[in-house]
């Protein structure tokens, strides 16, 4: 099956700054695709490329086998967006947007069945102003289905909300998806891209770093464990730091806290049992799709200096 | 309800016109400038001028007419003015700021439409006003119908069209809503002083005439007058207006963004 999405050395510029270098991934139909990286790295400006807001300067993208620039008309149709910073006139209600947004389009859902299933069926005549950050957020990605798109593009989905809204948000995006819709997720938030992406492409200064699953990312980069612990009994560091896995001991009050790689822990704990020294309330930090990112651009950014 | 079947693309841009227009209407309402400052105030002031005993008196200063001859004409360019310069831009630079405008891009209809919806609202809301003042002219205060009723429509429309034009090239360059609200406001004071909104044309120094002949206002003063008065407008003053009209709508066309 081709590919929903399709960009090919996708570059942009504005002025004497380049926002994408050069940037190729492939979505498949059906998933939701992450597009993760810092701020400023090119993220929103390749997805306005894709949605046909902008035109690029170089590079080819197909979406639904529809070009942006040529077929903007039919991609409006097909394509559901959702802009970061996006708003709605203050005093317009959610029912009234939704009913106004639907007669946008040549066959859109039924406005009145997605406002249920987005929660806002109370808020029907709720003006925008009055919503709160994750309600107006929900209708944001309401009126990106209120078309009955193929694709979903959204951008910077959950920024601003409080964690019970971003993850009300998630269990949405997800029940969106379950309806076949392809779904392309800009954020920069490593915990949303792991717990929705099938796949990543991590993007940093213009350019794809990498395309992957969350999970193979974070395997991927060699990142280092860290523990604490508060010893039930002193411990000579030397005696830790000696140990091959161990790269780094330090102490915070009466925490120990031990850098080192996958072993460290396994080399800890059974000097720690040699001695007869409890590891009273420890902690394993295990490498995260975070880490993954923060190794992955940096040396990404190393290889281009 | 739920419409699956897929009307002609015509009927659907139709109706997203027709929704589109309703539904700027009833924000327009909510908003509240246009209806308070656009069709409130100069009904209010209408009703102040018409209890004034003496402005009901034919004045010979005035060629026979009473003040309120000669005022209905001004109102009709206030309520013109507001509605066109200042609360036009105000809605459009408000909509750009908060990505509305963008927004509708990524949508089949696009954000042209939500300019034509808002033409239609200002233009409806024009025409309804300058109607019920008319009326409450007539009925509270007897001033008489415009006589060249004609050439009062096409004076009031070019009018309409000059005065869009400019409000359009201000919602072109205010970047803000605000911003939009304050240049409209400083422009309207002056235009309102040249169509005569504190000192009858005809009673100001010869250059403040000179300019006010040249000023929108002051041609669509002058045109809305000698229209009451049963001549047909000069073609001077219509001409004007036209030219307020093409000038700054191509000035706007070339330089509104969507975003």
């Amino acid at each position: 099956m081709p590919p929903v999405i399709e960009v090919r050395n996708l570059h942009k510029r504005y002025g004497d700054t380049v926002a994408v270098d050069d940037v190729s991934f492939a979505v498949q139909e059906g998933e939701i695709f992450g597009i993760l990286g810092p701020n400023g790295a090119g993220k929103t400006t390749t997805v306005e490329c894709i949605e046909g807001l902008r035109n690029r300067d170089r590079g080819e993208i197909s979406v639904l086998g529809l070009d942006p620039q040529r077929d903007r008309a039919e991609l409006t149709q097909r394509v559901g967006v959702q802009l970061q910073d996006s708003q709605l006139p203050d005093r317009l209600r959610v029912a009234e947007a939704l009913e106004l947004y639907s007669s946008f389009y040549r066959d859109p859902t039924d406005w009145r069945a997605l406002m249920d299933t987005l929660g806002l069926a109370d808020k029907a005549d709720t003006r925008f102003g009055k919503l709160s950050g994750g309600q107006k957020q929900r209708l944001s990605i309401a009126l990106a289905l209120v078309g009955g798109p193929r694709v979903a593009v959204l951008d910077e989905l959950t920024t601003g909300l409080d964690p019970q809204a971003r993850r009300d948000t998630w269990a949405l995006i997800e029940d969106v998806r379950s309806r076949g819709v392809t779904i392309v997720l800009v954020t920069h938030f490593m915990e949303e891209a792991e717990r929705l992406c099938d796949r990543l492409a991590l993007i940093d200064a213009g350019r794809v770093v990498t395309v992957d699953s969350p999970a193979a990312l974070a395997e991927r980069a060699q990142v280092q464990q860290r523990i604490q612990f508060r010893p039930s009994a002193p411990v000579d560091d030397r005696l830790l730091a000696d140990l091959p896995d161990v790269t780094e001991v330090t102490h915070r009050g009466d925490l120990v806290l031990i850098t080192g790689n996958s072993n460290a822990l396994g080399a800890v704990t059974s000097l720690l049992a040699r001695r007869g020294v409890v590891a009273q309330q420890l902690r394993v930090e295990q490498a995260s799709l975070e880490d993954a990112f923060v190794e992955l651009t940096a040396k990404h950014s190393d290889s281009k200096n | 309800m739920s419409v699956t079947t897929a009307p002609a693309p015509a009927t659907a841009k139709a109706s997203a016109l027709r929704r589109m227009v309703l539904t700027e209407f009833k924000l327009y309402l909510r908003e509240r400038i246009g209806p308070v400052w656009g069709v409130g105030f100069p009904l209010l002031l209408l009703v102040i001028f018409g209890s004034i005993p003496s402005f009901r008196r034919p004045s010979a200063d005035l060629g026979g007419l009473t003040e309120l001859d000669v005022y209905v004409p001004v109102l009709v360019a206030f309520v013109v003015t507001m509605l066109s310069l200042v609360s036009l831009p105000i809605v459009l630079a408000g909509y750009r700021e908060r990505g509305i405008l963008r927004r509708l891009r990524t949508t089949p209809v696009g954000p042209g439409r939500v300019l034509i919806a808002q033409l239609c609202v200002s233009l409806g809301t024009v025409v309804v006003t300058v109607a019920v003042l008319l009326a409450v002219a007539r009925l509270g205060y007897g001033v008489a119908l415009p006589k060249q009723f004609g050439g009062f429509v096409v004076a009031t429309l070019l009018a309409v069209a000059a005065l869009m034009a400019v409000g359009l090239f201000v919602a072109a360059l205010a970047p803000t809503g605000k911003a939009a609200q304050a240049i409209g406001t400083l422009l309207f004071f002056p235009m309102m002083f040249f169509a005569g909104l504190w000192l009858p044309i005809a009673q100001m120094p010869r250059v403040l005439q000179h300019i006010s002949h040249a000023a929108p206002l002051g041609a669509a003063v002058q045109a809305l007058q000698d229209s009451a008065q049963g001549h047909w407008p000069h073609p001077l003053q219509l001409g004007t207006m036209a030219a307020y009209a093409v000038v700054f709508g191509l000035a706007a066309a070339k330089l509104f963004r969507w975003e």
